[in-house]
């Protein structure tokens, strides 16, 4: 096996991934090669169904490709469940589009919990989900529960979440989906401002608006990247 | 994760569907209360027995004789008495339903016909009077020596001494009263009259005496004493001496205390065992209760499994989290049982004076169990969740 080249974050070889179902199978991404560098703001694109899910969930560790390698911050990624989960824990920032929060705790306990799977004890764990709370703008909210917040704030307390453990990357998929175009500016300015500040962000939507926000711009059609191109046109927030 | 933080995690999901979690908490209220109301029971009752057999004094042997199969002389008793370890011999004739008048009142009662040392093997004392000596043995003198309840029945009041009653129609003079016993779990221990032996023959027309109460010198000397008394009895039963078991068979039966309270506490530590069993049961199907719950409790919260696993869960972390929530739904369960046993209890004691003992042993015995359940019947739906693949977790809805 050919070592992984240091200089990239991300780095997929010839990744394909098939779903096999009942007599038949499906390809939902043939032959995808792809490097990301740390630093990089990154938007995949594409229409729904061309396969930029199944690229994220498989850049996020969430599933294993069927063929193919990648590297993840020079780490090999086909490894068993318990390693992914640690490679999600520690390396990994996910943002979605519902939030998925834990409804019935705080959402300073929402923001602690990934420290908590990384081993840190309740107090060291508050202190830092105090701190990216405050960060994200929360650090007066930090004992109400996510049903007592807007879209926006409890997306915010998503991106708390995904920044408390200092993530190589984090994923947003479709960041904005749920929210209102001011709210969901607000999300993009945030985003815009921790890549300033030299975290690496990948951003999957269906929504050229809010790829535009982005340094690079991936385009995905059935299965395949069919553009890979700087945005010249970046909308600063 | 620690385990403190999961019992946390566990405590608000409890907390946050309070109805169902106490319906599903119910079958382990229910079982453990009762194993420990029942098992309480069966202490009371074994205390209550072995305290009644230990009130008439460790030395005390029984000696069975089936009716009309043999009797034993007076010479022989006397005989018996100078063998070793044996102190005194108090032969009884005993019937029930004999017919008591005194004045224009009549009733029946139960006679226990015995000699001088009755009273003092037997433990009885007198609270008026006096007990039946020797000289009235001797002299068959029509004397008798009443029970409280007898009194009352038949004179109205207890200070009975001196009064004249008839037995069978025969005249009696009384001389003592009984002092009271109370209740036990024979029956009333106050109705009753005793004569003296010699008189009894005469009167309830029987020569045989169907018990005989021996008291051994010392607990020590308890079993000495029966050796002789079976080497007696084996003799004149033409039986063999060398045969051991002879504590059953068709002629006698020598019992001790000792023995005595063995067989009566092996009685009701089976029946407590059968009955704790049955309740026993009642914690499995808690715990069927516990598991169904918990799958449910799996597919609603498919989605936090999914975001857990997302932001860097394990499937042992997933899976420790749903046997802590299992173990702290019966946990709780057991202690609210526990509490419900108690006060099942104090009820019982109180209103229905059941005689209950909970032992601490037991109390804690009921609670582990019920964590115990709570972890075996949590296993399979923990399972289930930990090994929810994460993306179709999250995309559930």
């Amino acid at each position: 096996m050919e070592k992984a080249n240091n200089d990239y974050l991300i780095e997929m070889r010839n990744i394909e991934k098939v779903y096999s179902m009942g007599s038949g199978s499906f390809k939902a991404l043939g032959d995808v090669n792809l490097t990301i560098s740390k630093g990089e703001y990154v938007g995949i694109v594409g229409p729904s169904g061309a396969g930029k899910s199944t690229l994220m969930n498989i850049m996020g560790c969430l599933d294993k490709p069927t063929g193919g390698e990648y590297f993840l911050d020079s780490l090999d990624t086909n490894c068993n469940d318990n390693k992914l989960a640690e490679i999600r824990n520690r390396k990994i920032g996910f943002i979605f589009q519902n939030y998925n929060l834990l409804m019935k705790v705080s959402i300073l306990d929402n923001v602690l919990l990934p420290l908590l799977y990384l081993g840190y004890t309740k107090k060291a764990a508050r202190v830092k989900a105090k701190e990216t709370l405050e960060k994200v703008g929360l650090g007066s909210h930090m004992k109400h529960k996510p049903s007592e917040l807007s879209g926006g704030q409890m997306q915010r307390v998503a991106i708390a979440r995904a920044l408390v453990t200092n993530p190589e990357i984090i994923l947003a998929d479709e960041p904005t989906g749920a929210l209102d175009s001011k709210t969901g500016a607000e999300v993009l300015k945030m985003l815009k401002d921790l890549n300033h500040e030299g975290n690496t962000i990948v951003v999957i939507t269906h929504d050229k608006g809010v790829a535009a926000h982005a340094k690079r711009m991936i385009t995905v059609k059935d299965g395949c990247i069919t553009s890979d191109e700087l945005n010249d046109k970046e909308v600063s927030a | 994760m620690r385990i403190t933080e999961l019992i946390k995690i566990a405590l608000i999901s409890v907390w946050s569907n309070k109805i169902r979690s106490f319906l599903t908490m119910l079958g382990i209220i229910i079982g453990i209360s009762s194993v420990i109301i029942l098992v309480g029971m069966g202490n009371g009752t074994k205390q209550k027995v072995s305290d009644q057999i230990s009130s008439l004094g460790t030395n005390l042997i029984t000696v069975n004789v089936t009716r009309n199969r043999f009797s034993i002389t007076d010479e022989e008793l006397e005989e018996l008495k100078t063998k070793p370890g044996i102190k005194e011999i108090a032969p009884q004739i005993s019937s029930s339903n004999v017919n008591i008048k005194a004045g224009s009142k009549s009733s029946t009662t139960t006679v226990e016909a015995s000699n001088a040392v009755y009273a003092e093997i037997k433990k009885y004392t007198v609270s008026q009077g006096r007990f039946i000596t020797a000289r009235d043995v001797n002299n068959r003198y029509n004397v008798l020596v009443i029970g409280t309840e007898t009194a009352e029945n038949i004179f109205g009041y207890t200070n009975v001494v001196g009064e004249t009653m008839y037995v069978n129609g025969i005249q009696f003079k009384i001389v003592g009263v009984l002092e009271s016993e109370g209740t036990s779990t024979s029956g009333t221990s106050d109705d009753k009259i005793i004569l003296p032996i010699s008189t009894a023959q005469r009167v309830l027309k029987t020569s045989k005496a169907s018990t005989y109460y021996v008291e051994a010198e010392s607990q020590d000397t308890v079993d000495t004493a029966m050796s002789y008394l079976k080497m007696f009895l084996n003799k004149k039963c033409g039986l063999d001496n060398l045969a051991e078991s002879t504590t059953t068979n068709n002629y006698y039966r020598v019992l001790s205390q000792t023995s005595l309270l063995t067989t009566a506490t092996e009685t009701t530590s089976t029946m407590t065992n059968m009955l704790s069993g049955v309740a026993a049961i009642s914690l499995v199907v808690g715990g069927i209760g516990i598991m169904n719950i918990m799958l449910v409790s799996v597919i609603e919260r498919t989605k936090e499994i999914g975001t857990r696993k997302a932001i860097g869960a394990k499937r042992r972390t997933i899976l420790t989290q749903f046997l802590i929530e299992a173990a702290t739904v019966s946990g709780i369960g057991g202690i609210l049982g526990v509490v419900v046993g108690y006060i099942g209890a104090y009820i019982g004691k109180t209103f229905f004076s059941t005689s209950i003992i909970i032992s601490q042993d037991i109390v804690i015995a009921a609670f582990a169990f019920s964590v115990l359940v709570g972890l075996v019947f949590g296993i399979y739906p923990a399972n289930k969740a930990s090994k929810l693949n994460p993306i179709d977790a999250l995309r559930f809805e």
